[in-house]
């Protein structure tokens, strides 16, 4: 009888009852426009756009190139927290996939292409090691990834030599910071890649493999899905997103530095999907979020360096706001939010 | 309920009789709200566990609360170190844990770390540990679901050698064998009350069965008069000799199309593991299943549904429902993986399917797009039942389909099983109620201590039979 009364009010009630489903992801939405607002007021400029010789120039386009690396690892790291595990290893691998990009146009003459699937390739390598620690031997993921975390950045330095590698190519540099369509080319990358993985991830049924494993492996299993080959491929997905955004990294600086190359970005990626609503014991993806919240971070930083505020306060006030964030998207804070709403809902009916 | 020094009692019950929560009370992990416990001719009360074994009550619990990566002598020294000076003295505890392995007639090496020894050991590492402190009272919870045979007869010497020590033990098991080999007298508990306390050596099984499900053979009708002598169509699944060493003896059973075999027996008498190794959830070491000819591939679960086959697990919150996962998600999983990935089920071909299984079972949801983790017990269970009804099982297993569901539901769901059944699948539905058993079950097969004890036929299957074989 309860039910079917909750049944007629959803009927009644649909479009509140559409905002509340979708309640979760309009959080890190609202969060980020209300750090521009707060930006451009306290900013004048914040939000201007120029176009000089057909290039859109502002600082809504410097956010969106300057988080495009992190945009493209958070992919990844959100298909890995999806399966309940994490990679720590992507700024490790950003170092290596710029190391192989650079030691490669410099001293050989593979034309480009072959020089970037070279870089692609060694980030899927890295990926398929972290797969099999985790999927074939069962290690978890923090550890498993750790050793990479550690290890990658000394591979990175042999194969650099221990130098910082510095390199020409055109093609290099117009991924690194030319444009196309008044938009920087590497934004039109990164672009091109979260709608593929979000085609793939939905209209295949991956994405929901990978989300019912990793919210319940025992019931996965028993409904036949094998998991050891999903997460594996999740790590693999993990480490092509990281050397992709190597290259771009090392294309924008023209060379490869292995020690400083995505230092800290597992971090950045790892709160940017926290900030999209995942939880970090697996279950729901959602990449479009994952996004937003990779331009909640990276507008923080902008800001924050564009509103003069002394460079000393840069981190705490960046971690000071996503704590903020964190705790309006809680679920915690969100029951006393809803609890309110319901009973104010009462009086008006 | 009073227990001497030098006794042993057998705690017996059925799920949900209250047996847990009896110790627990007596441990002092629940505060009780009535009544005395007296130790000694002195009133107790435990505050905690820990103040329960200062007292001299101590517990070993079913799932051995060791810790596996710490050595025997830490493990049997964690909670009152051997001090020298403020410091621990390894030396000393080393010393203490050996006097405390000879009292439990251990032989072994302490400085080895705790799981490279076997279970067996391991349990009897707890009780060396539970004795440590001057235990009065030891309880052990289920001690020997996990050995076999040899290790058995080891606990039990040794417990009757406990006894000897003047040592009360109350018992707690399943394996009803086990009750009458070795315990003095026997408390039945029933719905969280107090059957009775009985002589085990003046009480018939026939009488300790009754008393533990609640119903008198003599008040149960020797048969149950339904006639359901039908001509079986085909053999859908022939399982022989299946069996996993310490979860099944060998089992062989048929189950033919349109016919319903429901599976009996107490608590831990083997119902689910019958299921679990029919389906392949767990993998057995001997024996084959055959499901419409096909041999199936042991340890393949995907092999067993692409054959036909679908299983609704004990567990509805462990290993069925995926809790965040939309209702409509959770119904086409198993269809999906068994098309693979790189299948898709269209979204409007999904929303036709789910549609038309939330009308069929009545399944109460707002929408399909609800996780299913807020439905309830019994909504869940008719998702589950739903997921793979999509996927037209010829062979579907249900253990326990009607635990922690509410009434109406519970109708609702036997009526399904019933409906199914009529359109010819072959069902095998493990149930503790019998009396939901023989409305619905063609035949019946009663397991008892992991053993098939008997199977019965048509007009044989009555609650009054099914008993009596456990009795027997």
């Amino acid at each position: 009888m309860l039910e079917a009364t909750q049944t007629m009010t959803t009927k009644i009630m649909s479009p509140i009852n559409l905002l509340h489903k979708h309640q979760k992801a309009l959080a890190p939405i609202i969060s980020l426009l209300l750090i521009l607002l707060v930006t451009a007021i306290i900013t004048p400029g914040f939000l201007h756009l120029r176009m000089i010789d057909g290039h859109l120039y502002g600082s809504l386009i410097d956010i969106l190139h300057r988080g495009t690396p992190t945009a493209i690892v958070a992919l990844g790291m959100a298909v890995v927290i999806g399966t309940r595990g994490i990679d720590l290893s992507v700024g490790a691998v950003i170092a290596i996939s710029g190391a192989v990009t650079a030691v490669l146009t410099v001293n050989t003459d593979f034309p480009v292409w072959l020089v970037i699937l070279c870089a692609l390739g060694s980030g899927l390598l890295c990926g398929l090691w972290n797969g099999i620690l985790v999927s074939v031997f069962n290690i978890q993921p923090i550890v498993a990834t750790l050793i990479l975390m550690v290890a990658g950045r000394g591979i990175a330095q042999m194969i650099t030599e221990g130098q910082i590698v510095t390199f020409h190519s055109d093609t290099l540099n117009a991924i690194g910071n030319e444009f196309f369509l008044a938009f920087p080319i590497r934004v039109w990358i990164a672009l091109a890649l979260v709608l593929i993985t979000i085609v793939i991830m939905r209209k295949t049924a991956l994405g929901l493999f990978l989300e019912s494993v990793g919210a319940n492996v025992r019931a996965s299993r028993l409904v036949g899905i094998e998991a050891r080959l999903l997460v594996l491929s999740a790590y693999l997905f993990s480490g092509f997103c990281a050397a992709m955004s190597g290259i771009i990294l090392a294309a924008d600086i023209r060379g490869a530095d292995a020690n400083n190359a995505g230092l800290w970005l597992e971090l950045d990626a790892i709160l940017a999907a926290v900030l999209a609503g995942a939880s970090l014991a697996g279950g729901r993806i959602y990449l479009a979020l994952t996004i937003v919240g990779v331009l909640i971070i990276q507008t923080l930083t902008t800001a924050i360096l564009t509103s003069g505020l002394p460079a000393q306060y840069n981190l705490v006030v960046k971690a000071a706001i996503i704590l903020a964030v964190l705790l309006v998207q809680s679920p915690k804070t969100r029951q006393l939010l809803s609890q309110l709403f319901r009973k104010n809902m009462d009086y008006s009916a | 309920m009073d227990l001497r020094a030098g006794e042993i009692r057998a705690l017996l019950g059925e799920n949900g009789a209250g047996k847990s929560t009896f110790i627990k009370v007596l441990t002092g992990v629940y505060e009780r709200d009535q009544g005395t416990i007296h130790l000694d001719g002195q009133i107790i009360q435990a505050q905690d566990s820990g103040h329960a074994q200062r007292l001299g009550i101590s517990t070993v619990y079913q799932e051995v609360n060791l810790i596996p990566s710490m050595s025997v002598t830490e493990n049997l020294t964690l909670q009152q170190q051997d001090k020298t000076f403020g410091l621990i003295s390894w030396k000393k505890a080393q010393k203490r844990a050996m006097a405390l392995l000879a009292k439990v007639g251990l032989d072994i090496d302490p400085s080895k770390q705790l799981d490279s020894y076997s279970i067996a050991i391991q349990q009897l590492i707890a009780i060396a540990r539970a004795l440590s402190n001057d235990a009065k009272l030891l309880i052990l919870d289920e001690p020997t679901a996990s050995l076999d045979a040899g290790e058995i007869q080891q606990l039990f010497s040794l417990m009757k050698q406990l006894k000897e020590d003047g040592l009360g033990i109350i018992f707690v098991t399943h394996f009803l064998d086990q009750v009458y080999s070795i315990t003095d007298s026997i408390t039945v508990l029933r719905n969280g009350e107090s059957i009775g306390t009985f002589d085990t050596a003046q009480l018939p099984r026939a009488e300790l069965i009754s008393h533990m499900v609640g119903k008198s053979l003599d008040d149960l009708a020797p048969a149950s008069g339904q006639n359901r002598s039908q001509q079986p169509l085909e053999t859908l699944l022939t399982i022989k000799n299946l069996g996993k060493q310490r979860f099944l003896q060998p089992i062989d059973l048929n189950i033919h199309a349109g016919e319903v075999v429901g599976l009996a027996g107490l608590l831990g008498s083997g119902r689910t593991e019958v299921c679990e190794l029919a389906y392949g959830a767990t993998k057995a070491d001997q024996g084959e299943t055959t499901l419409k000819g096909h041999v199936l591939t042991q340890g393949s679960l995907r092999s067993a549904i692409r054959t036909g086959m679908g299983y609704c697990p004990e567990d509805r919150k462990q290993d069925g429902i995926v809790a965040e996962l939309s209702v409509r998600e959770n119904m086409i999983l198993a269809l999906q993986a068994s098309r693979g990935w790189w299948s898709p089920i269209p979204m409007v071909k999904q929303k036709e399917l789910v549609e038309e299984m939330i009308k069929r079972l009545a399944i109460k949801t707002p929408d399909m797009d609800k996780p299913i983790g807020e439905l309830s017990g019994g909504n869940q269970q008719k998702v589950i039942l739903a997921r793979w009804l999509i996927t037209h099982p010829d062979l579907l297993i249900l253990d326990e389909p009607t635990r922690g569901i509410d009434i109406g539901a519970h109708h609702e769901i036997i009526q399904i099983i019933q409906e199914l059944c009529a359109q010819g699948m072959g069902l095998l539905v493990a149930s503790s109620e019998l009396e939901e058993l023989v409305v619905f079950a063609h035949r019946v097969v009663v397991m008892k201590d992991r053993h098939k004890i008997a199977e019965l036929d048509g007009e044989q299957v009555s609650e009054h039979a099914i008993l009596q074989s456990i009795a027997s």
